[in-house]
């Protein structure tokens, strides 16, 4: 039996580049690489010249120039003799106040409607499914320029709700007032206001910060009360009483700051022509975000019912049959298996939400686009850094969510074999 | 003894009684659909109150409607005559005498005829690609019609989209010239290759030339006149036919082991899903210039459908990619096995089951991007919903009018989007080989 030992000869043919699988990714790859930085030079090449053409460079410096123009919501301190750094940074902190109260409320209008669609009550489902396919197949504009119109054409001016017999009334207790040019909500005031605190450039409210603290704090103080309570349970079997030091955890801070800072509601009450107290909020804001929720709240409501769905029916009958009732079925059963395949989408419709609040233009809502990528570019002409910065910070934004959400994909991954 | 009389035996069975009234009929699927426990009892009156009160306030106003008058304020006379004072109506007649403009923007109006044809074609076109039922010959067409649908859209000479075409033909001949000599990779680049020089260097003196022998050309139009319903399909549509098989070569890409393409789809689609598209659409009207070379013109409608293949292309590739990743590894393997090389793989095995799974993904990436068809107005272009609207508004006649515009617009968006997801809806099923 002849055995072959000697190897082939390993000899180099200009041939093997393309037919031997051993290099032939490698020449792909730098094939590819060859055009990629070829469109890319000739892209940088044209710019340069352009520019060069222009007489220009790229020149970031514009930031810090005057800005010369009103915002007409701004949650940092803000002025026409601000710089466009500062312009830029008031409409980044509109975007994310659009984004974070959209979120919220679209999740808790997701959920509902989606919990709603699987019901077996007949009228709701269908109410419901009629809702979520409204919603999902007319563009986003059109809801954002309808309810912005409810709101400056159907809504009545702020004087009708004068007089003994007033044409329009405050709703919701006497609290809310829906006009057509804002709308005026209670809003907390402070009888022994911390005040503010500098740090660089930016001012810190101390209020709202030690009301953030206490919630948070609150929240990390009950959580630990509920793994104390979880590991006395696994070492001896009983599970302690638990649900007072949770109440105590979760609002003992809040009522205490309540008292320390005189805090209280202040509610909108007219006066003149014109509401005075509260807070008077931009219709671009409640119109934009009303349509946002409704919006995204119909692609979340699919998720969350799509979620449901894919626990399949054994896992709750295996439940049951474990003696488990119907809330420790659904807590410890079906909403940890439901939240795997939930949240990955989930995160994405928040990263929709956020990017399609750039629609803001259409409403006049000051928001990212609408400081930096609008005015400012005008303005300043600098069209080039104007939208390369302004696609870097949503970039950024989108990268963060993204990463976070990755983390959480991977604490949550079943751990297979 | 006549022991068969004294004992009971039925002969004949008792008819069956009817079931309770509770247990049956209407009122069993009211009590078991609408009133089965005190939650559901409250859902039930919330929700006919809710669909009442809308009903209540959205009817009147509907049952009022004016569809023959020539301004707001005729119509709102009408209105008066008819029902009295006070009450309020819906005036459709707006979208009656502004139809063409809805529909065409401001093609020249001797030439609707073009975008009318286009239309028709296209619904041949796509015909054969929806249903498996029609005859396969009908899928030529479907491949000439991007050229087609150019020509009548744009007009000009019908040797430009013919040149553009004759591309794929050379490209064609050079693969079948190149294979017997120098095998089968050469003859791919050369097909590749081929093509390309020829559209960069010699179609457009080819069409010239050819446009001097045989002048056959339509009057062009320039993209700003396009506008309505007609810009949105235009868009939408190009988009659908380019951004699937881009983001399935980005689904590739990324799936692939080789580490600079891998990277290069990677930045790519991150980037793209990272910014919104109203910032690329930007980039597209006011920074290409930049990119190209000086003195250039770019076509806006061309560079917003760039922008808007690109944008879909990065979310298909994603939801493909998530196709690919739930195919079970056994199915690469078995590719493998039976010898087949990377591409023969790709599409004989693992694109068919991925594209199956993705196809809802896919479907809904293809319905956002037609509603984004109507961001195009923010880059000064004239979309049916705010673009064609502001501009009804904008004349006296129609000043004020807000809500039939909107209601109308929304009508026919829903109607196409619904459309799409009900035949992702059929196709999933029709493609459904598991017996669950």
């Amino acid at each position: 039996m002849a055995v072959v030992t000697e190897e082939p000869k390993a000899g180099f043919r200009l041939g093997m580049l393309i037919y031997d699988t051993r290099y032939r990714s490698i020449t792909i790859q730098i094939v590819v690489l060859f055009l990629v930085m070829l469109g890319a030079a000739w892209l940088i090449d044209n710019l340069l010249r352009n520019l060069a053409a222009l007489g220009r460079g790229i020149d970031f410096g514009f930031l810090w120039n005057r800005a010369g123009y009103d915002i007409n919501q701004t949650l940092v301190e803000y002025s026409n003799d601000s710089s466009h750094a500062r312009a830029t940074l008031v409409g980044l902190l509109n975007t994310l106040l659009i984004a974070f109260l959209g979120c919220i409320a679209a999740t808790i209008l997701g959920v509902i409607a989606g919990v709603l669609r699987l019901s077996n009550n007949w009228v709701i489902a269908r109410l419901m499914t009629v809702y979520v396919e409204i919603f999902r197949n007319i563009p986003l504009l059109l809801w954002i320029l309808m309810i912005y119109t409810v709101f400056t054409e159907a809504l009545p001016a702020p004087n009708a709700f004068r007089g003994e017999n007033p044409a329009a009334s405050m709703v919701l207790f006497d609290t809310v007032a829906f006009t057509n040019r804002y709308t005026a909500i209670p809003w907390l005031v402070f009888d022994r206001s911390l005040g503010w605190l500098q740090l660089g450039p930016i001012w810190l409210n101390l209020d709202l910060t030690a009301i953030i603290v206490a919630l948070v704090g609150g929240f990390l103080i009950n959580r630990a009360i509920l793994k104390r309570a979880t590991r006395i349970q696994e070492a001896t079997g009983l599970r302690p009483t638990t649900w007072w030091q949770s109440l105590l955890a979760l609002f003992g801070p809040i009522i205490v700051l309540k008292f320390v800072l005189g805090t209280h509601f202040d509610y909108p009450s007219l006066q003149g022509f014109n509401f005075t107290g509260g807070l008077q909020v931009s219709n671009s804001l409640v119109a934009l975000w009303l349509a946002l929720t409704l919006y995204t709240a119909a692609f979340i409501a699919e998720i969350v019912r799509a979620g449901i769905n894919a626990i399949s029916r054994g896992q709750s009958e295996a439940a049951f049959a474990l003696g488990l009732r119907p809330g420790r079925t659904m807590n410890l059963i079906i909403l940890p298996q439901a939240m795997r395949v939930i949240i990955p989408p989930l995160i994405s419709q928040y990263l929709n939400l956020t990017k399609n609040s750039s629609l803001a233009i259409a409403v006049g809502y000051m928001d990212l686009r609408g400081t930096l990528g609008g005015i400012t570019l005008n303005q300043t002409g600098r069209g080039l850094e104007a939208m390369l910065l302004l696609m870097l910070i949503y970039l950024i934004i989108s990268l963060t969510i993204s990463g976070a959400m990755n983390v959480y994909n991977q604490s949550v991954k079943l751990k297979e074999r | 003894m006549n022991t068969s009389t004294s004992t009971f035996v039925r002969t004949e069975m008792l008819p069956q009684q009817a079931p309770p009234i509770t247990e049956s009929g209407a009122v069993k699927w009211l009590r078991e659909n609408l009133f089965s426990s005190v939650l559901n009892t409250i859902l039930t009156i919330l929700g006919i109150a809710a669909v009442a009160y809308l009903v209540i306030h959205i009817a009147p106003w509907l049952s009022r409607s004016v569809w023959n008058a020539n301004s707001l304020s005729e119509c709102r006379q009408i209105i008066a005559e008819r029902y009295g004072e006070g009450v309020t109506g819906a005036c459709w007649a707006v979208i009656r005498e502004r139809w063409p403009q809805y529909l065409f923007g401001f093609y020249p109006s001797h030439l609707y005829w073009r975008p009318v044809l286009a239309f028709v074609l296209l619904c041949v076109a796509v015909a054969p690609v929806l249903f498996d039922k029609l005859p396969r010959k009908m899928l030529w067409f479907s491949l000439i019609y991007p050229a087609v649908g150019f020509w009548l859209l744009w007009g000009g000479s019908v040797w430009v989209p013919v040149m553009a075409l004759a591309g794929f033909a050379i490209g064609y001949a050079a693969a079948k010239i190149v294979k017997p000599i120098a095998g089968t990779i050469l003859a791919t680049i050369a097909a590749v290759l081929a093509p390309v020089l020829w559209w960069l260097f010699l179609a457009g003196p080819a069409a010239e030339a050819l446009q001097s022998i045989l002048p056959i050309a339509l009057q062009s139009v320039r993209s700003r006149e396009f506008g309505g319903f007609v810009l949105a399909f235009t868009i939408g549509f190009t988009g659908i036919a380019f951004s699937l098989p881009l983001g399935v070569m980005l689904a590739l890409g990324r799936q692939s082991d080789m580490f600079i393409v891998n990277k290069l789809s990677v930045g790519f689609i991150e980037f793209i899903r990272g910014v919104p598209l109203i910032t690329l659409l930007f980039t597209a009207s006011l920074l290409l210039n930049y990119f190209l070379p000086p003195g250039t013109d770019f076509d806006i409608i061309l560079r917003v459908i760039i922008m808007v293949v690109l944008f879909a292309a990065a979310y298909i590739a994603e939801v493909v990619r998530g196709g690919l990743a739930a195919l079970p590894r056994g199915q690469y393997e078995a590719a493998d096995a039976l010898g087949l090389d990377y591409w023969k793989a790709q599409r004989l095995i693992i694109m068919p089951q991925a594209l199956k799974i993705s196809i809802p993904g896919i479907v809904s990436t293809f319905i956002g991007l037609f509603k984004d068809t109507t961001l195009v107005v923010f880059v000064g272009l004239l979309d049916p919903l705010k673009g064609i609207t502001d501009a009804v508004r904008a004349s006296t006649d129609w000043k004020g009018i807000y809500w039939e515009p909107y209601i109308f617009v929304g009508t026919i968006f829903f109607v196409f989007c619904f459309a799409m997801s009900r035949y992702s809806m059929y196709l999933e099923g029709k493609l459904k080989t598991d017996h669950r």
